[in-house]
């Protein structure tokens, strides 16, 4: 017990967990306003993997590290407007259409980048995002200490959470994306276009994803490697029922995921001698099945979820 | 009323392929005039308001509105921005509001640009204040439009339109949701506003609210205007004519000695999963010859009844007797075998099977009987012609009995579902809703079947919301307000009314 109380006050526990939960920040949000718009993107998986794959990819060509997330931005914008075409216009299961662009996204991005190193055994390295210093930040005790080793990356996401919260609550475009997720009849009836505000927000919502891949291979590591994104999508979709797709909620429930998953590594090496490692590899997900039951019961979902709407219908 | 004209549509017509939905349609709206458009469903009123609010492009023809210095100026046809901005606003039968959003979100959403960063709020709410306080719709604008009920979400779309300056208020069905009470008070509201200068075109068929409401009448049928004149020249009688063509419309009630009791509740509570679906100590007795009507508005317990009646709930306390046995074991096989008929409330959900034929849902309830099966295996021939036979005497009109039941018109369904029914010769018929959303052919017809039922010996018991229909059938009336039922002494309209709205007397 005293141990993991001093796990839990510890500056670099805390500074892990932010880290780990990084990814999930922009996942989260960028899952959370797809379905805000009314459209489930399952395609979260793969779009991980493909802005893991080209951000590094475009590092790793000489783009730069900015160039690098601009580039996973575009890809996942990409794979969201396939998304998009498919099941808004189209109006095809959003589930199916969802899986496919996982599946397609993910080898797409292990094609791509067997083809562009054939050869190589042991995956070449890129210089990744460094922790930055703000002076003032770095004075206050504790949080100075947690926040001086993240990157530029934990702060952009923290910034995303920001601007999601922002446009969504406070802007005429984020009423009108909540109403079309809502009831698109609402939106039809002003004048507004319903695909275009559909199409918009899942796009949107895909860029985000595809920067949240290019942490793991710009930030968190410095390399591509098969299997890196291991469920994170699949956790994101989940992380948004738990935060009854609210921004701020979403930021608590990444860092919480982010926190269980720092303390099973911690725990590991502290009781690893008595205890199966895969018991704590198991607990995040174990302890996040279980927030889900607590907090998804009355999570206030968009009423149009999942629903196409065609014009003319009503 | 003035004689200034506000809006014109000239010669309409639209087609959608070989169908005429509107030909040469014509109509002028004065300033605070309410206009009544009348007409069947698929006389093409819902056509011609698409036009004029931009969601469809005529063929033909033009719509003149006045601008802001008082000149007729051509709307823009098939663009719902250019008829925002031209002041038409309109309020359909279905909701366009967004649960989650609040009354102020819903009322503001998509006026100016989407682009903005800061929305004006105070400018936003002065200017929804004066207009509520100028025309009494009253609505709290900070709650989110979920926890609102059906007349309050009313007001919110009428004020939807009314903020963007609307000069033409459309009013598809607006009383279809509502209490007795509640479209008085929507109807005084109305009134307000067009002695401020709105005018009204209220879509209906409800004749005696047309009749009690409007300045002035316009008749759709087949997509032609059939028929125009002052509400105050005009009486039941001659519109219903002019909607349908033809005059022998309502079915005449007959008095008939009622005969045995064939199926009674005694004492029957029921806790339901909340407020809407309980009941509340209730009784009572159907007998041959007889319809009894229960009034109410729906979410009063209704539907809890007509389940346990269908034997899909099992009652708490109390009891259910058939003839003069009680129900031991109440299911759904007890009930069928028991010879109820169930039209139920609604008809595409829980009436029909929409990916099976409209043979295979006709036959779904006699599967047992000999010309349907031998052996476990359909007789397909004989389903074919007893379908080809009910289709044709209940006149269901669609794409033939092979085409999927979903394909059907709501009317065609009901007609349907009537075939299913009263071809198994019922004793009691426990029809829910039976007219809800049908057009006066439709429903007449259906009025016409149970009280055919009636004469031959039948018990039914009628829920409807439709007052009208209550008192023009009922032998005797109940009214159900959260899950009570009180036993109506005189039929009198407005005291069925009061009550209904759970006022106690």
């Amino acid at each position: 017990m005293i141990d993991i109380l001093q796990i839990l006050i510890s500056e670099s526990f805390w500074a892990a967990s932010l880290r780990i939960s990084t990814p999930l920040i922009f996942g989260v949000l960028g899952a959370l306003l797809c379905e805000k718009s009314g459209v489930l993107n399952l395609g979260i998986e793969g779009i991980f993997v493909a802005g893991a794959m080209s951000g590094w990819l475009a590092v790793w060509l000489g783009a730069g590290l900015i160039g690098g997330v601009i580039v996973a931005g575009l890809a996942g914008a990409f794979f969201g407007l396939i998304h998009a075409i498919l099941t808004v216009p189209l109006g095809l299961s959003q589930h199916v259409s969802g899986l496919g662009v996982t599946l397609f996204a993910t080898s797409l991005s292990y094609f791509i980048y067997r083809t562009a190193l054939p050869n190589v055994s042991s995956p070449p390295r890129i210089e990744p995002f460094r922790p930055i210093d703000i002076p003032i930040i770095s004075d206050i005790p504790f949080l100075g200490e947690i926040m001086g080793q993240q990157t530029a990356m934990t702060w952009l996401a923290l910034l995303m959470v920001f601007i999601v919260w922002f446009v969504l609550y406070k802007t005429p475009l984020g009423i009108a994306i909540q109403a079309v997720g809502d009831n698109p009849n609402s939106v039809d009836a002003q004048g507004l276009s319903v695909y275009g505000l559909r199409i918009g927000s899942v796009v949107a919502g895909s860029a985000l994803m595809g920067v949240g891949g290019a942490f793991l291979t710009m930030s968190a590591f410095d390399a591509f490697f098969f299997g890196m994104v291991n469920g994170r999508g699949w956790v994101c979709i989940a992380l948004v029922i738990f935060a009854s797709w609210k921004p701020g909620k979403a930021l608590l429930g990444a860092v919480l995921f982010g926190a269980f998953d720092a303390l099973q590594v911690r725990l590991q090496t502290e009781v690893g001698a008595f205890v199966p490692g895969q018991i704590f590899l198991m607990a995040p997900y174990v302890l996040s099945i279980f927030a889900l039951m607590i907090a998804a019961r009355k999570a206030d979902y968009p009423r149009a979820l999942l629903t196409p709407w065609f014009k003319g219908e009503r | 009323m003035s004689a200034q004209k506000v809006l014109s549509l000239r010669s309409l017509s639209k087609k959608f392929g070989s169908v005429v939905a509107n030909d040469d349609v014509s109509l002028d709206l004065y300033v605070g005039e309410i206009l009544s458009l009348l007409g069947e469903n698929g006389a093409g009123k819902t056509t011609l308001m698409n036009m004029l609010f931009g969601h469809y492009l005529p063929d033909n023809g033009e719509i003149l509105i006045t601008n802001k210095s008082n000149q007729m100026e051509q709307l823009r046809l098939g663009q719902p921005q250019a008829a925002i901005s031209a002041g038409i606003g309109m309020v359909h039968q279905h909701f366009t509001l967004a649960e989650n959003l609040t009354v102020f979100e819903n009322i503001t959403i998509g006026v100016g640009s989407l682009w903005a960063l800061k929305t004006d709020k105070k400018k936003a709410q002065k200017k929804i204040a004066d207009i509520i306080e100028r025309s009494g719709l009253v609505v709290a604008l900070s709650e989110p439009v979920g926890r609102l009920s059906v007349g309050e979400r009313q007001r919110v779309e009428i004020l939807k339109a009314l903020y963007r300056d609307a000069r033409v208020l459309v009013l598809d069905e607006p009383t279809a949701v509502l209490t007795p009470k509640e479209a008085d008070v929507l109807f005084d509201n109305v009134k307000a506003m067009t002695d401020d200068g709105l005018s009204v075109i209220f879509i209906s068929h409800k004749l005696r609210e047309v009749l009690e409401f409007s300045d002035r009448i316009v008749v759709l049928r087949h997509g032609q205007k059939v028929g125009e004149m002052l509400t105050k020249d005009a009486d039941e009688q001659s519109i219903a004519k002019m909607m349908v063509g033809e005059s022998t419309l309502i079915s005449k009630r007959v008095n008939i000695q009622v005969g045995n009791p064939l199926l009674s509740l005694e004492k029957v509570s029921m806790k339901g999963s909340s407020r809407r679906n309980r009941l509340v100590d209730i009784s009572l007795k159907v007998h041959e010859h007889e319809i009894l009507g229960i009034a109410g508005v729906s979410g009063n317990g209704q539907s809890t009844l007509a389940e346990l009646i269908s034997g899909l709930q099992k009652p708490d306390q109390g009891e259910v007797v058939l003839g003069t046995s009680t129900v031991k074991k109440l299911n759904p096989k007890v009930i069928v075998k028991a010879g109820i008929g169930r039209i139920p409330e609604d008809r595409h959900k829980d009436g029909i099977v929409g990916n099976m034929t409209v043979a295979e849902n006709i036959i779904l309830e006699s599967l047992s009987e000999k010309n349907i099966q031998k052996f476990g295996f359909l007789n397909r021939g004989s389903i074919n012609s007893i379908a080809e036979e009910l289709c044709s005497s209940y006149d269901v009109r669609g794409p033939g009995i092979h085409a999927h039941a979903r394909l059907l018109s709501g009317g065609n369904i009901q007609k349907m579902i009537l075939a299913r029914v009263f071809s198994r010769n019922p004793k009691i018929i426990l029809a829910n809703q039976p007219t809800r959303g049908l057009d006066m052919g439709a429903a007449s017809e259906v009025e016409r079947r149970l009280l055919e039922a009636r004469k031959n010996g039948s018990g039914i018991l009628l829920i409807s919301e439709d007052l009208d229909e209550i008192l023009r059938l009922s032998d005797r009336v109940l009214v159900i307000h959260s899950g009570v039922l009180t036993e109506i002494e005189n039929m009198d309209r407005e005291q069925i009314g009061l009550m209904m709205a759970g006022e106690s007397l």
